[in-house]
């Protein structure tokens, strides 16, 4: 007797219990969690179709803003109708499952669990809620099989006001931005255009063809490639940077120049 | 070099030889040769130390050798890297650009080491004497103005002195009238107004047909019906005018397609195919194109000023300086379904200008909408 109530005065005792509890109630949750979540176990062993397992992983990672039946809420927009072309580009660029609420989601790396095969199943999940843009095949958004010259000439009217003119971005209203396109894959532009994401317009295919999509996205890597004259590139947002730069490092130079004509040798008495 | 080097060759240069680029021996500018002045210490002047005078002779040599190699690099260069290619034409740029620096950079160098390290200092004051001329200079100055001001008659003969103003008066004006004629067109006023005022939008085509719009870039006419996903923007441009750079100036559009909920009341309704809203692309501040649509907030920016316009509510100004709305322009299908100006702007489209008056006033009075 004396022994356990020894024990159970030690300091350490109280976190001991706490640890306890909180392993047991992690149990339990997962067990229920388990249980009550035929799917991913039906995920693991191949069973259930994409649009199936979709719904599941969308019920426990997206659901909370975009709600049960992907209806949207005061949180996050509806999702019927966007289409698995913007599933793919939201969470391929790591923006959704977004950290914080804010001006604009940033692109991110993607989140531990996320993975090509489940990117796959939400969208089919979202696909069948109400159609919309679907992801192009490999093909379609191939920039070798795109006219640059072509492509250059839609990207300068209707891209360069936010993207810049070679792809470097640029800022919006109230904190928002079009984001560089220089990390974006082929696909990831192509469904750019094709949902437009968050503040970007849309930019569908019966007004832009697919070809002239593919056209657009071989000028953007094109373009990515060149190399900058003189070397360096500072951010390729024009003559803002490029003028700095000349200003400060020139005058700088100037002033050292002059102090050192100028400077008078130290006495030596 | 060694000191030992320089005592060998001390005896040949004492030959009456001349050495390019000083005068001839026995002038005086430079004394007889010997460093006698040397011995005198003249006050405020310091002698350089010789043994770094020495070492700053090297240097200042190395920095005219390099100068000399490398304006030989640029004769060189110019010769060896011919231009024609872009990649060319860098490499060429490149080369004749760094060797010429490297050139002249040797020489400054070489030269402000020579005054610095080697030259003696100098502790010099100078006087500052007074700016102002001495009393009887003076006194002649006003004299002889006054007297000028008298013989000149320019007090006593009024008529010559205000013909002289008269004759002054236009050449104050010239400037004016050159600005106000900066418009090369030969166009009388009032035609000239006219012209600011519209568009290639209330044109027809050969047939008689109201324009189309096209998208700028392919030139292809856009079916209302095509242009169909909520929150789209396309740049536009008039049907036969896609490459007119002096039309586009003023006639450039922006389509965007709103679901119908979206649209608010400073939106012309009629103008409007179907949620499909046509704006003049050109800010009304000084006419930057304006077209950083954001389809959530619909807001249209000017990455000029940043003037801020709402595209859903007939695209008022909510920020900037702007002064005025995007103007709309009416718009409606054909009978293929194709979208098709309805008529030109109801308000001059673009950055104000002297003649324009209120033009949004006029056309509310006229029973339209601006």
């Amino acid at each position: 007797m004396t022994r356990i109530t020894a024990w159970r005065r030690h300091p350490l005792a109280r976190y001991a219990v706490l640890i306890l509890a909180l392993a047991l109630v992690g149990m339990v949750y997962t067990a229920f969690v388990q249980a009550g979540r035929p799917a991913d176990a039906a995920l693991a062993s191949g069973k259930l179709d994409d649009v199936a397992a979709g719904k599941s992983l969308f019920e426990v990672h997206c659901a909370s803003c975009h709600g049960m039946n992907a209806q949207g809420t005061s949180t996050g927009p509806t999702l019927i109708g966007v289409g698995a072309a913007a599933v793919d580009f939201q969470m391929s660029t790591g923006r959704m499952p977004a950290s914080n609420p804010g001006a604009q989601v940033p692109r991110k790396p993607m989140a531990g669990w996320v993975t090509p095969d489940k990117i796959r199943q939400i969208g089919a999940f979202v696909q069948s809620l109400g159609g919309g843009p679907q992801v192009p095949g490999k093909e379609q958004v191939d920039p070798a099989l795109g006219d640059a010259g072509k492509g250059g000439e839609l990207f300068r009217a209707n891209c360069i006001q936010c993207h810049n003119w070679a792809g470097a971005g640029g800022a919006l209203t109230q904190g928002k931005y079009a984001p560089n396109l220089n990390q974006a894959t082929p696909t990831q532009i192509y469904e750019a255009m094709a949902t437009g994401p968050q503040a970007m317009p849309v930019f569908n295919d019966t007004t832009i063809t697919p070809e002239e999509k593919r056209s657009m996205i071989a000028y953007i890597t094109q373009v990515r490639e060149q190399k900058d004259p003189g070397g360096f590139g500072l951010g390729r947002i024009g003559p803002v940077t490029e003028g700095l730069v000349g200003w400060v490092v020139g005058i700088t130079a100037l002033v050292l120049a002059s102090i050192w004509i100028t400077a008078k040798k130290r006495q030596k008495s | 070099m060694t000191d030992i080097e320089h005592e060998i060759e001390q005896p040949d240069e004492r030959a009456p030889k001349r050495v390019i680029g000083t005068p001839a021996p026995g002038t005086s500018m430079l004394g007889d040769g010997e460093p006698a002045a040397r011995d005198a210490e003249v006050a405020g002047v310091t002698y350089q130390d010789e043994t770094k005078a020495r070492k700053a002779e090297k240097i200042v040599a190395l920095c005219f050798t390099i100068t000399f190699l490398a304006a030989i690099a640029f004769i060189i260069s110019y010769v060896v890297f011919q231009v024609g290619s872009p990649e060319k034409t860098a490499t060429s740029t490149l080369a004749l650009g760094g060797s010429l620096t490297l050139a002249l950079l040797g020489l400054a160098v070489g030269i402000v080491v020579w005054v610095r390290q080697i030259m003696p200092k100098y502790s010099l004051i100078q006087e500052r004497h007074p700016m102002v001329s001495d009393e009887d200079t003076r006194e002649v100055v006003a004299e002889t103005f006054l007297q000028g001001a008298k013989e000149s008659g320019f007090v006593k003969r009024p008529l010559l002195r205000r013909t002289l103003l008269l004759a002054a008066a236009p050449l104050g004006l010239i400037p004016l009238v050159l600005l106000r004629d900066l418009d090369n067109s030969k166009m009388p006023g009032a035609k000239f107004n006219e012209t600011l005022r519209h568009t290639v939008w209330g044109e027809k085509t050969k047939e008689g047909k109201p324009l189309r719009l096209v998208v700028e870039g392919t030139g292809q006419p856009i079916r209302a019906a095509d242009f169909n996903s909520p929150g789209g923007i396309l740049s536009v441009v008039p049907e036969g005018y896609e490459h007119d750079l002096n039309a586009l100036a003023k006639a450039t559009l922006i389509l965007i397609k709103f679901r119908a909920d979206e649209i608010k009341s400073g939106t012309n309704l009629n103008w409007t195919h179907d949620g499909i809203v046509a704006y003049s692309k050109i800010c009304t501040h000084v006419g930057c194109p304006a077209a950083l649509y954001e389809q959530t907030t619909h807001h249209i920016l000017c990455p000029c000023h940043q003037s801020t316009f709402d595209a859903a509510d007939g695209a008022k100004v909510i920020f900037g300086p702007a002064a005025r709305p995007l103007p709309q322009l009416p718009i409606t299908v054909d009978d293929q379904g194709y979208l098709i100006a309805k008529g030109d702007f109801a308000v001059p489209p673009g950055p104000s200008y002297w003649e324009r008056g209120d033009a949004e006033a006029e056309a509310r009075s006229k029973g339209g909408h601006a």
